[in-house]
């Protein structure tokens, strides 16, 4: 029953990809995209009537969107789970725990600084300047949130989260007012925007989402062990720190990493992980890969509506996802807040 | 079977000392029952055991030192059942029972068929074939102490430690608790070190008694010889008559002082 999850969310991810790449304005009908798609594959020949021109705005407008929703969505879940894996917290994603604004002041200052000369680096500075802010952001949360509140407690750390974005947020108009020439550039940034992806930006992303999800993939097992706490978990044998440490710095790569490139999309590092456990059962071996891939889904169909619903502007994709996330998240503290 | 030595074992926590210069050998197959007063040191020494609590002294196991060991190799020896165990709701049973298959797993391995095999043996053994697959939140006070056990028994040490393992249950599922831990003594020849409340439980069921007081061994022996009169009024500062059963259990009952009829 339980191996029966992984096919269908694999399924279903391909159909959000193929459904990523047919809808939009302008473009070819609808149904020739997929024959456009297999047409491309080596060693397949198909007839799909698609225009070169037409070819174009699918491969190198709406594909790299796609690609790019992907790696973001399922970068924030799998980091949204990780975090909630490691912290024994049911509310905390990278947003809620300052991640996301932190690592949004790192790439801020890297576009007040120099982003002309810097994207032309060999190494570009803007997901690691986003990962220094985001492992800053994530560690003060932490410590001003066990500090005061004790491992125990839910909402501490959240609401210390709640105080690090403040603070990284505040910072970060700051430095914008200074730097009026790019406060246009930085906000549609800000808000959250895989329109005007590129496969440059999926190139940039692309190695810091493979190596952070493969050391939480690896971690799925002692996510599970975490779950009993500290004491029980070190009698049981597991490094407990370093386990934690190492899951908190690879969740903050990735997510940094995404929010570097996507700019803040919110609340999908916690829809996605519970709407997993609420079908899948709550054990990380199944978490951790669902979440991969139904956050992948997520993402992309999610982008959708964007491109249609206010044409020819755009909807930003940070805004679809607080509309559904939020309530969802009251939801979530309504039902959690008395259980533990 | 496998012996468990003491030597002038001390635990402390800042500038307290709740546990000082604790001596004594468990023997193999032995069952220990640590009792005296809250705040006497019973945890602090369970726990140190574990590894959960910096001790001076040294702990042997088979005689040599368990501070050497890693904390897997230690896990491999010892299970610990804390006094009130973190129970994932929605985690199921059979999903919490593997947790204990943890110090045999490499770090980023998964489960062997073997380790799942021990698995579903402890769940038969334990009468928890049906509960398999439910939620531990699901589950009743005297099921939730049987998981817990379950784990520990998954762990396959010889050393078995057990915090209040019956603080929490009616006293039918306090005598099941017990008598399960017993029998899985008796098969495995597991070493048993527990604290325990109820003086009398812990007189019936264990082979040895030791009294803490202030982080202090007072004094340890059959049920007979620990649980006295004197002894329970000068450290629990208790008002108890013993009485001694026909079949040599030892029962402590609390009376009023001053209460008709005494």
């Amino acid at each position: 029953m339980r191996r029966w999850w992984i096919p269908a969310a694999g399924a279903l991810a391909l159909v959000s990809v193929l459904l990523g790449a047919m809808v939009g304005p302008a473009g070819p009908t609808w149904w020739r995209v997929p024959l456009a798609l297999l047409d491309h594959l080596p060693l397949i020949s198909i007839d799909s009537g698609v225009t070169p021109r037409e070819w174009t705005i699918i491969w190198d407008i709406r594909m790299p969107r796609v690609v790019l929703a992907a790696l973001v969505g399922s970068m924030l879940s799998l980091s949204g789970a990780s975090y909630q894996g490691v912290f024994r917290n049911p509310l905390v994603d990278p947003y809620l725990l300052g991640v996301a604004a932190g690592a949004g002041l790192g790439a801020t200052l890297v576009f007040t600084l120099n982003r002309t000369g810097s994207s032309t680096w060999i190494i570009d500075p803007l997901p690691l300047s986003a990962f220094a802010g985001g492992l800053l952001a994530v560690l003060v949360t932490y410590v001003v949130g066990t500090a005061f509140g004790g491992q125990r407690s839910a909402s501490t750390l959240v609401l210390a989260g709640v105080a690090v974005t403040a603070l990284a947020t505040a910072v970060q108009t700051f430095v914008l007012q200074r730097h009026t020439d790019v406060v246009r550039q930085v906000y549609s940034w800000i808000l959250g925007r895989l329109s005007s992806a590129t496969w440059g930006d999926v190139r940039l992303v692309f190695p810091y989402v493979v190596v952070s999800s493969a050391v939480l993939f690896l971690h799925r097992r002692l996510l599970d062990i975490m779950r009993v706490g500290d004491d029980e978990a070190t009698a049981l044998g597991a490094s407990v720190n370093r386990v934690r440490i190492v899951v908190v710095i690879a969740a903050t790569l990735g997510t940094s990493a995404v929010v570097a490139v996507s700019g803040l999309i919110g609340f999908v590092g916690i829809i996605v992980p519970h709407a997993v456990r609420l079908l899948a059962g709550a054990s990380y071996r199944v978490i951790v890969p669902l979440s991969l891939l139904v956050g992948a889904s997520f993402l992309i169909i999610a982008d959708i509506p964007g491109r249609v619903l206010q044409n020819p502007s755009e909807t930003p994709i940070g805004v679809v996802t607080a509309f559904l996330g939020a309530p969802f998240f009251l939801l979530l503290l309504r039902t959690k807040q008395g259980t533990r | 079977m496998t012996s468990l030595q003491f030597s002038e074992v001390g635990v402390r926590y800042g500038q307290h000392d709740a546990l000082s210069n604790f001596t004594d050998t468990v023997k193999p197959g032995e069952w220990l029952c640590l009792i005296g007063p809250n705040g006497a040191g019973k945890s602090s020494l369970l726990r140190s055991v574990a590894g959960l609590a910096k001790h001076s002294g040294e702990i042997r196991v088979d005689g040599s030192p368990l501070r050497m060991r890693s904390a897997k190799r230690r896990a491999q020896l010892v299970a610990y059942v804390p006094q009130s165990p973190v129970l994932p709701d929605d985690m199921t049973a059979r999903e919490y029972v593997v947790l204990g298959r943890n110090p045999f797993v490499s770090h980023f391995g998964s489960e062997t068929k073997h380790d799942w095999a021990i698995v579903a043996d402890v769940l038969e053994r334990l009468d928890l074939v049906d509960l398999a697959h439910r939620a531990v939140g699901t589950l009743s006070g005297g099921e939730k102490q049987r998981v817990v056990i379950a784990r520990a028994i998954a762990q396959e040490a010889p050393i078995l430690l057990l915090d209040e393992p019956t603080s929490a249950l009616d006293i039918g599922h306090q005598q099941q608790a017990l008598e399960l831990v017993d029998q899985l003594r008796k098969e495995h020849g597991l070493t048993v070190v527990s604290a325990m409340h109820d003086l009398t439980l812990a007189g019936l069921y264990s082979d040895r008694l030791c009294l803490l007081h202030q982080g202090y061994r007072v004094v340890s022996g059959t049920a007979a010889e620990v649980l006295r009169q004197e002894t329970l009024a000068e450290f629990y500062g208790v008002s108890a008559r013993v009485h001694h059963a026909e079949d040599g259990t030892v029962v402590v009952i609390p009376y009023r002082q001053g209460a008709s009829g005494n």
